[in-house]
């Protein structure tokens, strides 16, 4: 890593460690903003690295988001009780430890379910091609939203409140802010070396040529599940933090969200550029400013913005940032430096 | 979960039991599957001809439908929407097609999936600000009628609607073969290439096609919105329903369409009535998901390479 | 020599055309062995048989003696038995370079391997062979921006690479440039001789196939017409015939 790099990344966590004591007021949207550079990370593995579109890899964000909060709630209590009693009143209190211990177990639980399920849907849905697998992901993810909305257990339709947290926990968001500060990190450091990897080139050959992937001996099914299974492990954390910072889960509008956060994932990766690494994090920048503004300029109109927003940007700026950027400075970011630079 | 699942054991036990209700549930699908068929049509006509698949279907065919509940608040009779709400459509359809759709026919599918996706999300969206979200139904007045002893009971609206979802089709399919334009989008879909060789305007066969589709959708819409009730957000159902159909039947087999939609209708009221209303969404959306496995599993068993 | 690869009696339908009947043949261990036949005549189904594009309806495919009619692609490929395509196929996002280091064979590594970074290992090998086919200069080109005829060589290249024990070659010399053609035969024979992968090959062109191959089998109307050395084909009136046309 040359020095120029090393100071950028330095520069990146110092200015993600001490953002919630420069924008105090701004640290739900910047705890956001990490969660969402997750979402486009992962959604770009997958859809921009290894060409498989989904709309669906919001199952994993939901599954892990419920897991969290039924393991937080099931360390102490009854989950069915308490979604019976609407997260109800004063009878269902967490302690310091209690809350702390339910995060401890809580997300390693949702990021592990989270990629079960990726492995046993993508050994089933992986073997579709092009839209056949977009509509099917899109189908998956309403329908997991769906059943969540029909079960009991975890609070059904009208939803289900995360383990309140204790009073003596006096700024609660500033804990979600650094954990989903520090999964963003770890999910750009793991996705940032798979791709210098042996596997990043195989998830790129299924890009560009699967059929001939296949005919070269490589066992692709294996590796689609693989990356799946990686995206929906980050995801799955991602949708545990994600769910206690809203702290309430609607199984329709915060968990399984698909005309959301579903389509904002690919939306983020589009705009930054697919298949890149720093396209998604510049995407979900600018897309989380821009939402914002949305919502405080255009209330009551911002659904629509957004919706004008994913028309204009898929018809009109396909390259997205990164990939404008190349195409205007091609012996600075072209493949062709990224290929000098390999060869090293 | 024990109670509900007796529950479900019953209603199976009351199928098999009541012939009257097992029956009555068969023909209610079977109407409403016409509807289906109709909005399957349309989507298969834009993917066959244009190689786009218009998540908008859906969409389209909500706006029809509270064109109907707009007619029929102010006084004239729904049926009469079914040709204003195509009308409509059409227009929408061919502006549509003007600022955003042709520059996405030659782009991959996924760009295309994505912006139809983006103009859905703004139409429901436009749809919710102007109409407000609650269910709405475009009341026709006409009663039911029983059969059978009272055993079964129909619904007049929903039979006109089924019938009149049938004559539309009919309409479609004769307007497909016989007329100058229909041959044009016929001859598109075969071979676009040859068929500007020829000296079609593609590019206006395109914008008839999409059109067109939008004009099923919006008359499916007013009897959907006649027959049944409609909301905002109800429209992706439609659209992932006429997706499973045409998978089904296949591009260009219109009785295999008819088929697929009204067995599809069919499947959803029995679906309804055994897991509960409030599953039959989920079911939609679970049976698109087995659809889609089963073909990748046929075409996979055959060893076929899928593109 | 024993026989690497053994087609006993394999039949293929579509529908209702026969493309492939009853045709038997064998491919020796380091030979060169040519399959002709005029356009629709068979040849690339009978590839697409072989490798397990499609299963077969009769008969049996032999490869070192092993059954594969019933494996399945990337199996037969990790076998040793690679083909190529007709319409080139290479990884058009990737560089030269990247191309290579993923076709490097990994038949007898384990699947964690794929978590090793690029470039650890081959990545010599991979210039070298980029070299033996005359695209070391442009190695760092995205292989999408190739022309077609280089596209062809990095494709022989790659499947190179993965080290195969024989290699199926549909139409190596179509769309390339005439001048490059003896430099090819050259190199597909050094492949041979060299690296001592057997070659099993389509070919068009008479000049080129009389040239390289050792024995040739030839495909009319789905059925296995004639066989023998060069020479023999090349007089065979039922060959000439086939190819002019007549019945």
């Amino acid at each position: 890593m040359n020095p120029q790099k090393m100071f950028l990344y330095g520069a990146i966590v110092l200015a993600g460690l001490a953002g919630p004591f420069i924008f105090p007021n701004n640290q739900v949207q910047m705890t956001e903003l990490w969660l969402f550079i997750v979402f486009a990370l992962t959604w770009d593995l997958v859809g921009g690295q290894m060409g498989y579109n989904s709309f669906g890899n919001v199952v994993f964000f939901g599954i892990g988001m419920y897991a969290c909060a039924v393991v937080q709630i099931g360390l102490v209590y009854d989950v069915g009780e308490y979604t019976a009693a609407k997260g109800g009143g004063t009878a269902f209190i967490f302690d310091l430890a209690q809350y702390i211990w339910g995060f401890a177990i809580g997300l390693p639980v949702a990021a592990m379910l989270a990629a079960l399920a990726a492995c046993v849907l993508g050994s089933l849905v992986l073997g579709m091609r092009g839209h056949y697998f977009a509509i099917c992901t899109l189908g998956l993810g309403i329908a997991a939203g769906e059943i969540a909305a029909g079960w009991d257990w975890i609070g059904a339709g009208s939803g289900m409140t995360p383990a309140p947290p204790p009073h003596d926990i006096d700024n609660v968001n500033r804990l979600f802010y650094y954990m989903a500060f520090a999964l963003a990190v770890a999910t750009f450091a793991t996705i940032a070396w798979l791709l210098r990897t042996r596997f990043g080139l195989a998830i790129n050959a299924i890009r560009d040529d699967e059929d001939k992937a296949e005919a070269m001996g490589m066992f692709t099914t294996r590796i689609k599940v693989t990356a799946w299974v990686i995206a929906a492990t980050f995801l799955g954390a991602a949708g545990g933090i994600y769910g206690n910072l809203k702290r309430f889960i609607d199984p329709l509008d915060t968990a399984f969200s698909g005309a959301t956060i579903g389509v904002w994932m690919v939306l983020m990766a589009i705009l930054g550029g697919k298949g890149t690494l720093w396209g998604p994090v510049i995407g979900a920048i600018v897309f989380q400013v821009t939402k914002e503004l949305f919502w405080t300029y255009l209330l009551g109109w911002q659904r629509v913005a957004l919706g004008v927003l994913i028309v204009v940007i898929v018809v009109f700026f396909p390259e997205g940032i990164v990939g404008r950027v190349r195409q205007m400075f091609p012996e600075r970011f072209g493949p062709r430096a990224d290929a000098r630079e390999g060869a090293e | 979960m024990p109670r509900r699942g007796w529950r479900r054991m019953n209603n199976i036990e009351l199928l098999f039991s009541s012939p009257a209700i097992a029956g009555g549930l068969l023909i209610d699908g079977i109407l409403f599957g016409s509807i289906f068929a109709l909005i399957a049509y349309g989507l298969a006509l834009v993917w066959g001809v244009m190689n786009i698949i218009n998540v908008t279907q859906g969409e389209f065919v909500i706006l029809g439908g509270f064109a109907a509940v707009v007619m029929a608040d102010n006084g004239f009779h729904p049926l009469l929407a079914v040709p204003v709400a195509a009308l409509v459509l059409y227009v929408l359809g061919r502006l549509l097609y003007r600022t955003i759709i042709h520059r996405i026919v030659d782009r991959d599918l996924f760009t295309s999936l994505l912006a139809t996706f983006g103009i859905s999300i703004v139409l429901q969206q436009l749809m919710n600000i102007v109409f407000g979200g609650d269910p709405r139904n475009a009341d026709a007045g006409l009663g039911v009628w029983f059969a059978f002893d009272y055993s079964i009971v129909l619904s007049k609206v929903k039979l006109l609607a089924f019938v009149l979802a049938i004559v539309v089709g009919a309409a479609l399919v004769v307007f497909l073969k016989m007329s100058r334009l229909g041959q044009a989008i016929r001859a598109t879909a075969q071979n676009a290439r040859a068929a500007r060789v020829v000296g079609i305007d593609t590019n206006r066969v395109y914008e008839a096609t999409f059109a067109l589709n939008a004009a099923i959708c919006g008359a499916a819409g007013a009897l959907a919105a006649t027959a049944y009730t409609i909301h905002p957000y109800i429209g992706l159902p439609y659209t992932v329903r006429s997706f499973m159909i045409v998978i089904i039947a296949g591009l260009g087999n219109i009785g295999g369409v008819l088929a697929a939609g009204l067995g599809l209708g069919a499947a959803e009221y029995y679906a309804g009535f055994i897991l509960g209303a409030e599953f039959q969404i989920a079911f939609v959306f679970g049976l698109l998901v087995v659809v889609l496995l089963a073909r990748s599993w046929w075409l996979g068993r055959k060893r076929r390479y899928l593109k | 020599m024993t026989a690497l690869l053994e087609v006993d009696g394999t039949s293929k339908r579509f529908g209702g055309v026969v493309a492939n009947d009853a045709i038997s043949l064998t491919v020796p261990e380091g030979a060169i062995v040519g399959l002709i036949g005029p356009n629709g005549s068979g040849k690339t189904t009978l590839f697409n048989s072989i490798v397990g594009y499609h299963p077969i309806d009769a008969g049996s495919i032999r490869f070192r003696s092993r059954e594969i009619s019933a494996l399945r692609v990337p199996q037969i490929a990790r076998l040793g038995l690679l083909r190529t395509f007709q319409q080139t196929r290479i990884y058009g996002g990737l560089n030269c370079v990247q191309n290579l280091l993923i076709s490097r064979s990994t038949r007898r590594e384990p699947f964690r391997q794929l978590f090793t970074l690029q470039g650890a290992r081959g990545r010599e090998r991979a210039e070298e062979l980029l070299e033996f086919v005359g695209l070391y200069e442009k190695r760092n080109l995205l292989a999408g921006d190739l022309s077609f005829g280089q596209q062809k060589l990095l494709e022989f290249a790659m499947a190179l690479m993965s080290e195969p024990d024989m290699l199926m070659l549909d139409e190596p010399t179509a769309g390339i440039n005439p001048t490059l053609i003896n430099g090819l035969i050259d190199r597909l024979k050094r492949a041979n001789a060299e690296f001592g992968i057997t070659l099993f090959v389509i070919e068009h062109n008479m000049r080129v196939i009389m040239n390289l191959a050792e024995h040739i089998y030839c495909l009319a109307h789905g059925e296995l017409l004639a066989e023998g050395k060069p020479a023999d084909i090349q007089g065979d009136p039922r060959v000439i015939d086939a190819y002019l046309g007549a019945h």
